[in-house]
C-alpha cells in the first residue's frame, strides 16, 4: 500500500511538467481522467449507499433514536426494534469463525509457502481457489447436512461434559446456533486467508531469507522470526478480509444459525445476525417502520464493518511501524 | 458504417416481431405461495387469449401489496387480507378509490414433528398447540398432548419448537389461528407474516423448517399442506371447532371455506381459521388477488375482469393438480358478482 502511494507521488511532476494539450495529445491526460473517473465512482457508490440507507431509515432513527442499539426486542406485531441481538449474533459469529480460522489458515500457509515442495504448493493452491469460488448457500447445506449433526451428536458433548461450568458452553444444543454459524464461517474465510497469505510470504524477498539462514538460524527460525514477521502487514490483510466476509454473509448463516433473536452467554444457543434478519424478512414486511427498521439494520452492518476496517488500518498502521523497527 | 445500417435495421426488424407478437401486457406482483398456480393460470390464460399477457412477479405479500398501493404494478395479491391502515393508504393514494380482494384458491398449514419411537400419527387439541408455541407445554408427554393421544407412548423429552425465520403467509395462517383459539397468543404474541416467537427455533422457508425437524430429535413445526404432500412429510390431526380431530386434505380446507362462507364479508377480506363444520380442516386460509377498484386504462380493466371470471369458472378445475384446494361454490358465486364493481 505504502509503495504505491510513493510511485503515485513520483509520478506527478513528470506528467505536470508538460502543457495540458500536449499531455491530452500523447494520451496521458485521458488516461488520468478516465481513470480518476473510476476511482471517484467507488467513492460515489459508497456514499450513495450510506445516503439511501440513511434516508430510509428515517423513521426508526426518530421513533428509537439511539435505544435501537440496546434494545433487544423485536417483534414486528408490536412495532418495537431493537438491533442489540442482531450485532451481538453478528460479532460473536465473526469472532469464532477467525478464531478458528486464523490459526489454521495462516498455519497452512505458511506450510505451503514455505515449507512445501512447490508441486503440492501449486496444486494444493488450486483446490484451495476452489473452496473460495464455491456458492455460500453451499456451504449452508454442508452446516445442515454435516456441521449440524456433527455438533449435536460429537462437538457439543465433547466441549458440555468438560467445560459445560463455563457460561459459553453451558446449556442444550440443538445443533444450530451461534458455534455451529462460527464454523461455517471459518470453513468460508480459511480459503481467503490461506490464498492471500500464501501470496504475501511468497513475495517477501529472497534476501532476507538467506540472510537469517547465513547468521546460522535454522529453517523455521528464519520462518518464524524472519519472513512471517515481513510479510506481517498482508497477512493482517488476509485476516481482514476475512472478517469482512464474515460479518456480512447471509446465507450460509442463515441456515445454520437457528433465527432467534436472543443473546444467550452460550455457544450452543441459537441467534441471529445483521445479514440473516434482512434476508429472511425484507420480501415480507408490511409497514413502514417494519420495512425502515430493516434498513437500519443494514445501516449498522455498514457501520460495524466500517469501524472495523478503521481499527484494521490502524493496526496496520501501527504494526508495519514496528516491523521497520525489526527490519531496522 | 454499412455494416452498422445492416445490424441497426436487423435489431428494429426483431423489435417489430417482437412488438407485433407483444400482446397487451398487465403487470402483477406479490405472494409467493400461489405462485405456481398463477403461472399456470397466466400461461393457460394466454394461450386462449393472446391478446393478452399477465405477468407476474412472486415478491412476497408484503412487496405485493407495497406496489399496488403505489401504482407500479396493475394488481397485487396476498396470503393475509390488506389491513385497515393498508386500505387507507391505497385510497389516500388513489383520490379515494379502493382496492378490491378476490380469493383464488385455498391453502392450509399442517403440525409436522419428529419424536424418536412415535410412528403414528398424532392429535393436537388447540390448546396443545397453542401451549407447545407458547413455550409453556415444554415435554412431549405433557397431559395436554398426552390426553389426546391415549395409546401412544411419549417420551418425557423437552419439546423444540421450529418456526419459519422468513416472513411468509404460512406464519401468517399459523399466528392467526393461535389467536383464534388462545387468548394469551392473541394478546401476547398476535398474527403476521413475522412474530416475536415465544420459544424456538427459525428454519429458512418451508424446506428450512422440515430439514430442522427431520434432523433433530422431539421437533415439531408447521409447514404448507401442497410442501407436506409433495414430499411425503408425516403430520399430524388437529382438533375442528366441531371437536373433530381432522387430517388436513384439499375436501377438508374447501370445507372450512364453506363453512365461513355463509358469513363472508362483502370485501371477503376473512379468516377462515378454526372455521365451522364438521370436516373443516381448521388451519386453512384464502389467499387473494388484489384487485384496484378503478382502472385508467379501459383495455387493462377488460382484460383483468375476463380474467377473474375464467379464474372462477376454467380456472378452478386446474388447482387440484398442484395440490391447491378450490374455492367452495357459495364463495364463487359471491366473486361473479363482486367483479362487477372493478370499473
Amino acid at each position: 500500500m505504502a509503495t504505491t502511494t510513493t510511485a503515485l507521488k513520483g509520478a506527478g511532476p513528470v506528467t505536470g511538467s508538460r502543457s495540458f494539450f500536449t499531455r491530452l495529445r500523447d494520451g496521458d491526460e485521458i488516461a488520468r481522467l478516465i481513470t480518476l473517473l473510476f476511482a471517484t465512482t467507488v467513492v460515489l457508490i459508497t456514499a450513495a449507499l450510506v445516503w439511501e440507507l440513511w434516508v430510509n431509515s428515517a423513521l426508526p432513527r426518530q421513533k428509537f433514536g439511539l435505544h435501537f442499539f440496546v434494545t433487544s426486542v423485536w417483534d414486528p406485531i408490536m412495532d418495537q426494534f431493537g438491533a442489540l441481538p442482531f450485532i451481538y449474533g453478528t460479532m460473536v459469529t465473526s469472532a469464532v469463525a477467525l478464531l478458528i480460522a486464523v490459526p489454521l489458515g495462516i498455519g497452512a500457509a505458511i506450510f505451503l509457502a514455505e515449507l512445501a515442495p512447490p508441486r503440492v504448493s501449486d496444486t494444493l493452491q488450486f483446490f484451495i481457489d476452489l473452496l473460495a469460488a464455491v456458492p455460500s448457500v453451499i456451504y449452508g447445506l454442508l452446516g445442515v447436512f454435516i456441521v449440524v449433526p456433527l455438533m449435536r451428536t460429537v462437538i457439543y458433548p465433547a466441549l458440555n461434559r468438560p467445560f459445560g461450568y463455563l457460561p459459553i458452553f453451558k446449556g442444550p444444543s440443538y445443533g444450530v446456533g451461534f458455534m455451529t454459524a462460527g464454523i461455517v464461517l471459518a470453513i468460508m474465510v480459511i480459503p481467503y486467508i490461506i490464498s492471500v497469505s500464501r501470496e504475501v510470504l511468497l513475495s517477501v524477498p529472497r534476501d532476507q531469507r538467506e540472510a537469517a539462514l547465513a547468521l546460522g538460524s535454522t529453517r523455521w527460525e528464519s520462518t518464524w522470526k524472519v519472513v512471517v514477521p515481513f510479510a506481517k502487514t498482508g497477512i493482517m490483510g488476509s485476516i481482514f478480509l476475512a472478517l469482512a466476509r464474515a460479518l456480512g454473509e447471509t446465507m450460509a448463516v442463515t441456515m445454520v444459525i437457528g433465527n432467534t433473536p436472543k443473546i444467550a452467554a452460550s455457544l450452543f444457543a441459537p441467534g441471529y445476525s445483521i445479514a440473516a434478519v434482512i434476508a429472511n424478512e425484507f420480501t415480507e414486511a408490511t409497514g413502514d417502520l417494519y420495512l425502515q427498521s430493516l434498513i437500519a439494520l443494514g445501516l449498522v452492518l455498514f457501520l460495524l464493518t466500517f469501524i472495523l476496517n478503521g481499527l484494521a488500518r490502524l493496526l496496520i498502521v501501527f504494526t508495519t511501524q514496528k516491523g521497520s523497527e525489526v527490519g531496522g | 458504417m454499412k455494416r452498422f445500417v445492416g445490424f441497426a435495421i436487423g435489431v428494429l426488424a426483431v423489435c417489430a416481431i417482437v412488438l407485433a407478437d407483444n400482446a397487451l401486457l398487465i403487470n402483477g406482483a406479490g405472494a409467493t405461495f400461489p405462485y405456481p398456480i398463477y403461472s399456470k393460470w397466466f400461461d393457460v390464460y394466454h394461450t386462449q387469449n393472446p391478446n393478452f399477457q399477465f405477468n407476474y412477479q412472486s415478491v412476497g405479500s408484503g412487496a405485493g401489496i407495497k406496489q399496488v398501493t403505489e401504482g407500479t404494478v396493475d394488481f397485487g395479491a396476498t396470503d393475509g387480507p390488506m389491513n385497515d391502515d393498508q386500505i387507507k393508504a391505497f385510497q389516500d393514494k388513489h383520490n379515494g378509490t379502493g382496492i378490491l380482494h378476490f380469493p383464488t384458491v385455498l391453502g392450509a398449514d399442517v403440525p409436522t414433528y419428529n419424536i424418536p419411537g412415535v410412528s403414528s400419527a398424532l392429535n393436537f387439541t388447540p390448546e396443545a398447540l397453542a401451549g407447545i408455541f407458547l413455550g409453556k407445554v415444554t415435554k412431549w408427554n405433557d397431559p395436554a398432548i398426552a390426553s389426546a393421544n391415549k395409546g401412544v407412548n411419549l417420551p418425557a423429552a423437552d419439546i423444540l419448537v421450529v418456526h419459519r425465520s422468513d416472513g411468509s403467509g404460512t406464519t401468517y395462517i399459523w399466528t392467526d389461528y393461535l389467536s383464534k383459539v388462545s387468548e394469551e397468543w392473541k394478546s401476547k404474541v398476535g398474527k403476521g407474516t413475522s412474530v416475536n416467537w415465544p420459544t424456538g427455533i427459525g428454519g429458512k422457508g418451508n424446506e428450512g423448517v422440515t430439514g430442522s425437524v427431520k434432523n433433530t430429535p422431539n421437533t415439531i413445526g408447521y409447514v404448507e399442506l401442497i410442501y407436506a404432500v409433495q414430499n411425503n412429510i408425516p403430520y399430524g390431526t388437529v382438533k375442528n371447532s366441531s371437536g373433530n380431530f381432522v387430517k388436513a386434505d384439499l375436501a377438508g380446507v374447501t370445507a372450512a371455506a364453506s363453512g365461513a362462507a355463509k358469513e363472508m364479508p362483502d370485501d371477503f377480506r376473512v379468516s377462515i381459521t378454526n372455521a365451522p363444520g364438521k370436516t373443516a380442516y381448521p388451519i386453512s386460509s384464502f389467499t387473494w388477488l388484489l384487485i384496484p377498484q378503478k382502472f385508467q386504462d379501459a383495455g387493462k380493466r377488460d382484460a383483468i375482469k375476463g380474467f377473474l371470471k375464467w379464474m372462477l369458472t376454467d380456472g378452478q378445475n386446474s388447482v387440484e393438480a398442484l395440490s391447491y384446494a378450490k374455492l367452495p361454490k357459495e364463495v364463487v358465486e359471491k366473486e361473479k358478482k363482486a367483479i362487477n364493481n372493478v370499473q
